[in-house]
């Protein structure tokens, strides 16, 4: 108890040495830091949003989007499948997760059985890497059919559209030229967008706001929007956006996708030479071009509408086929709404419409406001409890403000290696941690105290108040540390960043309070050999 | 050269006797609370309610007319205004738009209001939760709340005896619902920062419960024969100094930040003030009689006792 290893004493005093070094680079400037030489490790705590100022937006995928999708695909190629085989069928319609679709003539349904499962679950569909199927098909004997999408299917659905989401919400901040977006997954069908010195949002909001699917469709030539009679099965009637006058328009185009946007290669924006008028400039794959190249030379003289987001933004005539797969797009454009979408197109549709289900924007002066008056007021409040323990405990007091600050010191480092990021509640996490760690050195002291008015030796009195002492922190310490835990692992963001702050401060704190005081007062003792411990009233 | 001790050493004060009276103000606040948590209720910021909280600062004192006519004119709602820090910092909530795409439509119409009503303003910071979201937020923190408790609860009942975890789990819940009743009564706002002060309480306050009770674990062992009751008031004393130092000591490191910081940190601070203050008191008057109530026979060893070993080094205390 009260002799220290010598490797005991190397190890002290190299925590407090690496915990100084490495909570250094915090209040060192830029500059300084950047003349470090490289070996050692110039890390520091990050501070949170509310801190730096800067933009937070929490997006959620639109999940039932994406399974109306998968399903209206499913139904697709059932149609083209069973046209193309011949076989008769009546009430081909999605239902909750299935399609499902009745046989004229029930005792195909083998043949169907085999078919399906030949196409659907090898051609169309990706087969799961697990080998599990992504779809159930049922045929049964009175000739209807079902395909239900399977929990598994479902999943892996989900999954893969988050995970193609961030990829292009990635693409889509990256273009617009906004510095170190921080983009990570968050549950199961969200997306978190932290974009840090960012004071107005609005346009990242903008670009996020929209799917960007982008089709090319001929305009249909037979039917007029407002015309009397029905909607004929393969035409739809869009909102035309491009209309200059105020009236809202609509045309009608055929539902086929002559091209798709997903074969863009890029887009820029730029002004049209002749009117001077702002447009997108875009270029097809080669895929692409050859089928553009195709369509345009079939069907040269007639109207042909861009579709983008269930909107047609411009219906130009085709005026000579266009082979080479560069075209134009000109609609009612400004010079930022053709960059932006130029930065859309770049970047690629996202698998699903996003919603921001949370805002949060914090201007820069605000949080360095914050941080000041926080910093400010934490520092005359470590002042104060200091002033405390000096009055209360004296020489051992000093001990325990060393301990204290030390705690700091090593939680600071701890932190920064971590990179871990620092909030509003992080700040009060430092702040439970530095009463958790006055507590454990006031405990210790009292201990002490106690001790030596029963008469005991000043090391006989070190061994029982630091072996009590010791039962009750631990106690106190590991309830303290399962909340934490349980903080962390249910919690998000702040009351996250609450949660680590201070199971780190708890966990130094035990060092400090209990190794490093104890090798002060050891130390101390050794060296003045005092007939008593210097914790009673009148030493 | 004189140290500071805030209570003397051999202070005896029979803390159980003010057992039933420290009970029953505790119940009493403890029910108040609940009924003004539904009735009125608390004043949730956007984290739980959902809605938008928008900051501005105006380049000369706010004109709230101007402000609160141009505004209500959109008709998103209810609007609400609030100056807060100096005349030109205004504070602009309102409620939750009914789907996530209205509420984004809402914010652009209003940050465009408010630029646009007084030139020259700046929005200082923006919050807008949607309602999905806000209740996650809310159902996320009761949970964690309510999961610590009951980790806390098998903890202690693990390391001590149940009678203990019991004993902490309902002071720390009455502890809570205090805060809470604070929170309804000042009519501060209750978000997720809410959530972290009343985190914090409750850990400063196991930690207080955890102090007490492990003294009284220690009493138990050395005094087989002391009444239980005597026992407790002797551990509470044996333990005052720390109990009242180390409140103290907290109470000084927060007293700053509830004087200088901003709002935000402020309205954390004072409720940590007033939890500190709560935390303490209740280790003595509720923690303690719990203990009492519960371990009344069951902790109280009945058969005389072997000559106890920590006789020697208790000289002078209690027994």
């Amino acid at each position: 108890m009260m002799y220290f290893a010598p490797w005991k004493k190397v190890t002290i005093w190299v925590v407090c040495l690496l915990g100084v070094i490495l909570s250094l680079p915090n209040i060192l400037p830029r500059s300084a830091l950047d003349a470090l030489p490289s070996w050692i490790p110039a890390r520091q705590i990050n501070l949170g949003l509310d801190l730096r100022g800067g933009s937070y937006l929490l997006l959620e995928v639109d999940m039932k989007a994406v399974v109306d999708g998968r399903l209206n695909n499913i139904q697709d190629s059932i149609r083209g499948l069973l046209r193309r085989e011949n076989i008769a069928y009546t009430d081909l319609a999605v239902q909750d997760r299935s399609v499902g679709f009745t046989l004229a003539d029930p005792s195909q349904a083998d043949r169907v059985r085999t078919l399906l499962a030949e196409n659907m679950q090898s051609g169309n569909v990706d087969p799961l890497a697990s080998g599990q199927r992504d779809i159930d098909i049922s045929v049964g004997s009175d000739g209807k059919a079902a395909l239900t999408l399977t929990e598994v299917g479902l999943r892996d659905r989900e999954t893969r559209a988050v995970e193609q989401s961030i990829e292009i919400v990635r693409r889509r901040v990256d273009e617009s030229g906004t510095k170190e977006p921080l983009i990570s997954r968050q549950g199961t069908s969200r997306i978190l967008l932290q974009l840090p010195g960012e004071q107005n949002p609005d346009r990242i909001r903008r670009l996020l706001g929209q799917t960007a699917k982008m089709t090319f469709h001929l305009v249909s030539q037979d039917y007029q929007p407002g015309q009397p009679g029905p909607v004929p099965p393969d035409t739809e009637v869009l909102p035309l956006e491009d209309s200059r006058s105020a009236t809202p328009q609509s045309i009608a185009i055929k539902k086929r996708i002559e091209v798709d946007g997903a074969n863009l290669i890029d887009a820029r924006a730029g002004t049209n030479s002749q009117n001077g008028q702002w447009v997108v400039n875009f270029e097809f794959d080669s895929a692409g071009a050859r089928r553009f190249g195709q369509v345009t030379q079939a069907n040269t003289g007639r109207p042909f509408a861009i579709v983008l987001d269930d909107k047609v933004i411009s219906a130009p005539r085709i005026n000579e086929p266009i082979l080479g797969g560069r075209g134009q797009i000109s609609g009612n454009f400004t010079a930022q709404s053709a960059n932006d979408l130029a930065v859309l197109l770049r970047a690629g549709a996202l698998p699903a419409p996003l919603t921001i289900v949370e805002e949060r924007t914090v201007g820069p002066d605000l949080g360095a406001d914050a941080i000041q008056a926080g910093v400010i007021a934490v520092a005359v409040g470590f002042l104060l409890v200091i002033t405390y323990m000096t009055a209360a405990y004296g020489l051992f007091g000093l001990f325990a403000n060393i301990a204290l600050v030390m705690n700091l010191v090593i939680t600071v480092a701890v932190l920064s290696l971590l990179e871990a990021t620092l909030t509003l509640p992080g700040i009060a996490g430092l702040l439970l941690t530095l009463g958790l760690s006055v507590d454990a050195n006031i405990l210790i002291n009292e201990r002490l105290h106690e001790e030596t008015k029963r008469g005991r030796s000043p090391f006989s009195a070190m061994d029982a108040g630091f072996s009590r002492a010791f039962g009750t922190i631990f106690d106190a310490n590991v309830t303290s540390l399962i909340k934490m835990g349980i903080l962390y692992s249910l919690s998000s963001g702040p009351v996250r960043g609450f949660a680590v702050t201070t199971a780190i401060g708890i966990l130094t704190s035990m060092f400090t309070a209990i190794v490093l005081v104890r090798f002060m007062m050891v130390g101390w003792i050794r060296r003045n050999r005092p007939t008593v411990l210097p914790v009673l009233r009148k030493a | 050269m004189f140290w500071l001790r805030l209570v003397p050493d051999d202070t005896k004060i029979q803390f159980m006797k003010g057992r039933i009276v420290g009970l029953a103000t505790s119940a009493f606040l403890s029910i108040a609370s609940v009924i003004l948590f539904f009735h009125p209720g608390l004043n949730y910021g956007v984290d739980f309610k959902g809605g938008i909280a928008i900051e501005i600062q105006t380049p000369q004192p706010a004109d709230f007319s101007v402000l609160r006519s141009n505004l209500d004119a959109l008709g998103l709602g209810q609007v609400q205004l609030q100056q807060f820090g100096s005349p030109s910092d205004v504070l602009i909530r309102m409620e939750a738009q009914p789907t996530e795409k209205e509420q984004q439509t809402a914010l652009d119409t209003v940050k465009k209001t408010l630029t646009d009503s007084v030139p020259g303003t700046v929005i200082r910071s923006v919050d807008s939760v949607g309602s999905t979201v806000s209740g996650e937020l809310f159902q996320n923190g009761m949970m964690a709340l309510g999961l610590a408790l009951v980790a806390m609860l098998f903890y202690i009942w693990f390391r001590f005896e149940w009678q203990f975890g019991v004993g902490a789990v309902v002071t720390m819940i009455l502890d809570v619902t205090k805060m809470i009743g604070v929170y309804a009564v000042t009519g501060m706002q209750f978000n997720l920062t809410s959530i972290a002060a009343l985190l914090t309480i409750l850990g400063y306050s196991v930690n207080d419960k955890v102090v007490v009770y492990d003294r009284v674990r220690e009493n138990l062992r050395l005094f087989k024969s002391m009444p239980l009751r005597q026992l407790i008031d002797l551990s509470i004393n044996q333990t005052l100094n720390r109990t009242i130092g180390t409140s103290l000591a907290t109470f000084l490191a927060c007293l700053p930040l509830a004087i200088w910081s901003g709002e935000t940190l402020q309205q954390f601070a004072i409720v940590i003030l007033i939890g500190v203050v709560v935390a303490t008191t209740s280790s003595i008057f509720i923690a303690a009689p719990i203990l009492l109530f519960l371990g009344e026979d069951k902790l109280f060893r009945k058969k005389a006792p072997p000559p106890a070993k920590g006789d020697g080094a208790a000289a002078g205390k209690g027994a």
